[in-house]
């Protein structure tokens, strides 16, 4: 078994120890740790993960996988990720979908082949107000238009 | 109309550094609050009438009351920020704009129950505010305001911000704690009696982000003053949000009691582009539709709300135009609860996902009485007979979507 963390995740991991009374709190800081050195979580790495934390590998993909923002498989480099929930269709978040669609030649739930960019339809990002909000990995667009989306996605490389 | 305790720095510039908030007025409710002993903090507390704002408004004093004292066990603060209810967008402001003051209410609150460790759990999506908070706990690590002796008193406190990763339920008190503890959220059955939380076998509080936000003031001002604002219930003040179909969406801090027609008119400048409301959902998606004609009389409160059949809830206001058709509404909702459901009871696993498909087969006109008859009678399997109160939401959008817009739903099918 050859993954393992990177020497700034150790580090991170070893304080992280300290801060909860017993170990099995670190799975989801863990599994995120993973997931921003890798992009996503492999087999391997959850089996590293099940070893440092004194748990059966099982363990650690039934939580894995619970959780909707750990992607068990490889996603584009870009998650574009458009909120569909009431207040963002009721301004229009549809129109935004279908836009980034066009403009990418994908449907939500596909990535491009040059693994760039995927498309996710997202439950409600806690930005009602600013609606209609897309999320491009961690950075919120907020009140967006397909003008500010072009834009964007045009300066990603 | 709009008052303001919790947002007053909001439109400070730069407020979320620890130098600006301290300067207006920040961690200044600490000297008075190490004056006090715990007890006499947490009696404040529960004579300020101060109500839970993560949307149930459970009394804050009565469950902090749950906690042995003295306690064998370690006990711990758990502060709620997954805000993931459609429609709710207010802990975020304070993350945003004040994360200090989320702290020093920590202090209060954790003091309060003789507690030195604090968990954030902060929903996965909010990485900018989860940034912004832990910028602000290490500035007050740094200025010994956190850590071992709290500001040079004899108290030691710890703050941890625990990132969640996408799930809705883990908003749901025992859920977040079985997240903590690094399962899958599961709501937990709860007792016969109240009890407190159990955080690894040790009893502990879960409290909303604004709930906790708000006790800096009453310690530092006491629960006259606290009571001075809103209504003899529901005392205090509450920020509450539109978004939708409102000329200006957003979050204002008003006292409980005041009209909401004013609030949506006078405040969020009514419907947008001059159009007519329909209806509103008062408090996040999980509390009953109500219809524009029935929101005349009614006020932002708790009693009120109940009264006319729905509830206050997060306080998150969506407004609906007269464009809109109510099975389009009650679809989208559906695929909502359909995705977030934990899985663990089998009405609700099975009767949110068979809703959202009968839904769909009606809107695509394939539907008969038949089938949305089963759909009004899905709503008794999923009220009141699973674990937590995820499946009778879904319960309460099939009766009053359906109660109140009948003909919509019922132009659909043969
Ligand atoms: C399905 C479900 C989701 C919930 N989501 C949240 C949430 O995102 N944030 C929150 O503060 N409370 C949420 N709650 C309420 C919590 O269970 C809990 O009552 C609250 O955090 C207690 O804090 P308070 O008394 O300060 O309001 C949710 C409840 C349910 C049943
Ligand atoms: S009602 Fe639904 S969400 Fe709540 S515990 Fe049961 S399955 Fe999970
Ligand atoms: S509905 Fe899209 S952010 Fe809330």
């Amino acid at each position: 078994m050859s993954w393992q963390f990177s020497e700034k995740n150790e580090k991170k991991f070893q304080e992280l120890l300290k801060r909860y009374p017993k170990k099995d709190s670190l799975t989801l800081p863990c599994l995120w740790m993973i997931q921003y050195q890798d992009g996503w979580i492999c087999e391997d790495a959850m089996k590293y993960l099940a070893k440092k934390l004194d748990m059966s590998p099982m363990d650690i993909y039934s939580i894995a996988s619970f959780y909707s923002m750990f992607h068990l498989k490889p996603v584009g480099k870009y998650n574009i990720q458009v909120c569909k929930t009431l207040s963002c269709q009721l301004r229009g978040s549809q129109s935004i979908k279908k836009h980034i669609e066009n403009r990418l030649g994908i449907k939500a739930g596909e990535t491009t082949e040059d693994m760039k960019f995927t498309i996710t339809e997202v439950e409600c990002l806690g930005s009602c107000g600013t609606a209609p909000c897309v999320c491009i990995n961690d950075d919120y667009i907020q009140n967006s238009t397909p003008e500010m989306i072009d834009e964007i996605i045009g300066k990603l490389k | 109309m709009i008052k303001k305790i919790e947002s007053k720095n909001f439109d400070i510039k730069d407020s979320h550094i620890l130098e600006v908030a301290r300067k207006n007025g920040r961690y200044s409710s600490l000297k008075k609050l190490f004056s006090m002993s715990s007890e006499d903090v947490l009696e404040a507390v529960d004579k300020s009438g101060l109500r839970g704002k993560g949307g149930g408004g459970a009394q804050t004093g009565g469950k902090w009351k749950l906690i042995p004292n003295p306690s064998q066990k370690p006990t711990y603060l758990i502060v709620n920020a997954d805000e993931s209810e459609p429609g709710t967008f207010k802990d975020r402001q304070i993350l945003e704009f004040d994360p200090h003051l989320l702290i020093e209410g920590i202090i209060c609150s954790s003091y309060a129950i003789k507690s030195h460790h604090a968990y954030i759990y902060i929903r996965g999506e909010y990485v900018f505010w989860a940034k912004r908070l832990q910028a602000a706990i290490d500035e007050a690590y740094n200025a010994k305001i956190l850590g071992e002796n709290v500001l040079g008193y004899d108290y030691k406190l710890d703050i941890t911000l625990h990132r969640g990763a996408g799930a809705y339920i883990c908003g749901e008190k025992s859920a977040l704690v079985e997240s903590l503890e690094g399962k899958r959220g599961h709501p937990r059955l709860k007792p016969q009696q109240k009890e407190p939380e159990w955080f690894f076998g040790c009893p502990s509080v879960v409290n909303n982000v604004e709930t906790i936000a708000s006790v800096p003031f009453i310690v530092e001002d006491g629960f006259e003053a606290y009571r001075a604002f809103g209504t003899q219930k529901s005392p205090g003040t509450m920020l509450f949000g539109m978004s939708g179909h409102v000329q200006k969406p957003g979050i204002y801090e008003m006292q409980f009691g005041e009209s909401m027609s004013e609030f949506i008119n006078r405040i969020g400048g009514g419907v947008k582009d001059g159009k007519k409301l329909k209806a509103i959902i008062p408090g996040g998606s999980s509390t009953h539709v109500l219809r524009a004609d029935e929101i005349e009389d009614i006020t932002l409160d708790y009693e009120s709300l109940r009264a006319h059949g729905s509830s206050l809830g997060t306080g998150g206001m969506i407004l609906m135009d007269e464009s809109v058709f109510m099975p389009d509404v009650v679809k989208n909702l559906f695929e909502f609860y359909h995705h977030e459901s934990c899985g663990q009871c089998t009405p609700c696993r099975e009767g949110v996902g068979w809703s959202d498909k009968l839904m769909g087969k009606i809107l695509d006109g394939h539907g008969t009485k038949k089938d949305l008859q089963t759909l009004i009678d899905l709503s008794f399997i999923l009220n009141g007979k699973t674990i937590c109160v995820f499946a009778p939401s879904v319960a309460y959008i099939i009766d009053s979507y359906i109660g109140k817009f009948k003909d919509e739903f019922y132009s659909l099918v043969k």
